[in-house]
């Protein structure tokens, strides 16, 4: 932690939670009669409520997406090369609101919450909820705030394709869309790296068909599984040879099965300490939400169409050695907003990071992000 | 804002309220001035990231690409312009750039660098070297102009590919029309514009 919090840091901040009572129809026909939502909010809203911004985070991001928590937190928000005084997104002419998703494990109502039916964790009975649900159940979170119109909804991988929904499903609650890194919908690969995550976290004993909450026990080493599998999704071949190459740990070969080389070391680093901080039925439920993301399915199959509703302008960045949603991925998005005449514009960052760059300070990156909120600033502050 | 003259007559040959896309648009200048004073429709494709930042700071919609890989995502007749200002002698085929042009636009506005200027002759025929010169500054060994080709052979190559050429200005280095320049222009122009039509929208006329 630092002992001094940086000038462009948001510094310390303090999550709020909102209820919320009115049922909430799921896509999936299930229905969730209450829920809570816990989100964190920087910068302050102006008195016409235009500066409003959204975050919306990706597959295991959470609402602490910028500042500190407390004096003692190892790392700050995971967002906060983007977010703070003076940062792409301002927080001195902003007011930034980022809300863990419903379905989440960080104080959202998810899996892990209690079912007030049964007084038990919902555990595998919390209903399965999609994109279009969270931009439904983010909405009642806006009005609770009094915004009409998001200034801007912005989203990396899973977080774009919700800023993407936004400003089809509500057109008029969005006045400008930030998709990063993101996809019109997933490809039979993307999936088949999802399923190959579900099935680690399902055939773990101590997964228990989702019951392991009652049951006292973690599916750690599915839910690690999962998460080394995504995370060599997340780098590229050159990023992770630049990082490790081939380096052994004890300096020598040891023809055996243990921990050898730095990147096994790694990945079980980043398995393990994930089973910490994350739950497996959340892991399960947002992969699912990633595979059923395809907003151009309402519209006969065409994003043209979907786009077509749009009222916002749109900035679409992709980085070059991101193998998860590539760059072509990004052009699916932009090549249907110009069919459908929207006003978009399109940065491709060159970068050697992967899928992982949107989160990492890359110059033309944070230039071409930042030049374009000035101008979303220029429309809306006081 | 002052507009470079040369702009200033591109923006003369384009409907208010028409849809354009600027290839190799650069800082966005001429989309910001269409955007604002033409009330078009634009977009501008890019590939330099500075360029991007400063598009993106004139609130122009600038795609980020390389014109080289081609129009290939852009279907028929899409844009009522398609311009392309003082790129196309940095482009590695034009002879593909120009017939997309006027396959995804219904008109096409180019304008270039005329290498068969007096002065680039001059230098090249009496001092035996590659010209320098006020329309093309840069030095043989580096520099983005790999096509440079003069009036005559823009008009050749035209009829070559079949394109029709509806209007051509040729300018001195100030973009002024001067009467020498229109009695010789091969000679004594500097830069070369040309507003040109698709067949197919001619067709359909």
């Amino acid at each position: 932690m630092p002992t001094v919090i940086p000038a462009d840091s948001v510094g310390l901040v303090t999550p709020q939670i909102e209820a919320f009572d009115q049922p909430l129809d799921l896509e999936g026909g299930r229905v969730l009669e209450q829920y809570e939502l816990i989100f964190e909010t920087y910068g302050q809203l102006n008195s016409r409520k235009t500066n409003g911004i959204l975050i919306c985070h990706a597959l295991s991001g959470d609402h602490h997406v910028a500042g500190y928590h407390s004096l003692d937190d190892k790392k700050p928000g995971w967002w906060e090369t983007c977010i703070g005084p003076g940062k792409p997104i301002d927080t001195n002419k902003f007011f930034v609101v980022c809300p863990n998703n419903l379905g989440g494990c960080k104080g959202s109502t998810g899996p892990a919450s209690k079912n007030p039916k049964t007084g038990k964790p919902y555990g595998p009975d919390f209903p399965i909820v999609t994109v279009k649900d969270w931009v439904q159940s983010q909405a009642r979170l806006r009005d609770r705030l009094g915004i009409k119109q998001w200034a801007a909804v912005i989203g990396g991988s899973l977080g774009g394709m919700q800023a993407l929904q936004w400003s089809i499903d509500l057109p008029e609650s969005v006045r400008h869309a930030v998709v990063i890194a993101a996809a019109p919908k997933l490809s039979a690969q993307n999936i088949a790296f999802n399923e190959v995550a579900r099935q680690a976290i399902q055939s773990d004993p101590d997964f228990v068909q989702g019951r392991y909450m009652e049951n006292n026990k973690v599916p750690r080493q599915g839910l690690m599984l999962a998460r080394m599998l995504g995370h060599i999704t997340y780098l590229s071949d050159d990023s992770m040879r630049e990082k490790f190459g081939r380096e052994l740990r004890e300096g020598k070969l040891k023809f055996g099965f243990d921990v050898e080389f730095q990147v096994e070391s790694y990945l079980r680093y980043q398995g393990r300490s994930f089973v910490d901080r994350f739950d497996a039925n959340t892991y399960l439920l947002m992969t699912k939400a990633l595979d059923y993301f395809d907003p151009a399915q309402e519209y006969d199959q065409s994003l043209t169409r979907a786009l077509s509703r749009a009222q916002a302008k749109f900035l679409v960045m992709s980085f070059t050695s991101d193998w998860r949603f590539s760059p072509a991925r990004s052009r699916e998005i932009v090549k249907a907003l110009l069919d459908a005449e929207q006003d978009v514009t399109y940065s491709q960052i060159e970068s050697a990071q992967g899928h992982d760059a949107f989160l990492l300070p890359i110059p033309n990156y944070l230039n071409a992000f930042s030049a374009y909120m000035r101008s979303v600033a220029r429309e809306v502050c006081d | 804002m002052e507009l470079r003259p040369d702009f200033k007559l591109i923006v003369n040959w384009i409907e208010p309220g028409s849809k354009v896309l600027d290839l190799g648009c650069g800082d966005g200048t001429l989309l910001a001035y269409l955007q604002d004073y033409r009330y078009v429709r634009a977009w501008g494709l890019e590939i330099e990231p500075d360029n991007i930042v400063a598009c993106i700071e004139k609130g122009v919609n600038v795609i980020q690409t390389d014109i080289d890989a081609g129009l290939s995502e852009f279907d028929d007749d899409s844009f009522d312009y398609v311009v392309l200002t003082e790129t196309l002698q940095a482009v590695y085929y034009p002879h593909r750039l120009l017939k997309e042009m006027l396959r995804v636009g219904k008109h096409g506005i180019v304008s270039f660098p005329n290498f068969g200027h007096w002065r680039s002759r001059f230098q090249m025929g009496f001092g035996g070297r590659m010209p320098v010169t006020p329309a093309l500054p840069n030095q043989w060994y580096d520099t983005p102009n790999i096509h440079l080709c003069t009036v005559k052979d823009f008009e050749k190559f035209c009829v070559d590919l079949e394109v029709n050429v509806v209007e051509r200005l040729v300018l001195d280095e100030r973009h002024q029309k001067r009467s020498l320049i229109q009695l010789m222009p091969n000679l004594f122009g500097t830069n070369a514009m040309y507003r040109m039509e698709s067949a197919n929208y001619k067709a359909k006329l």
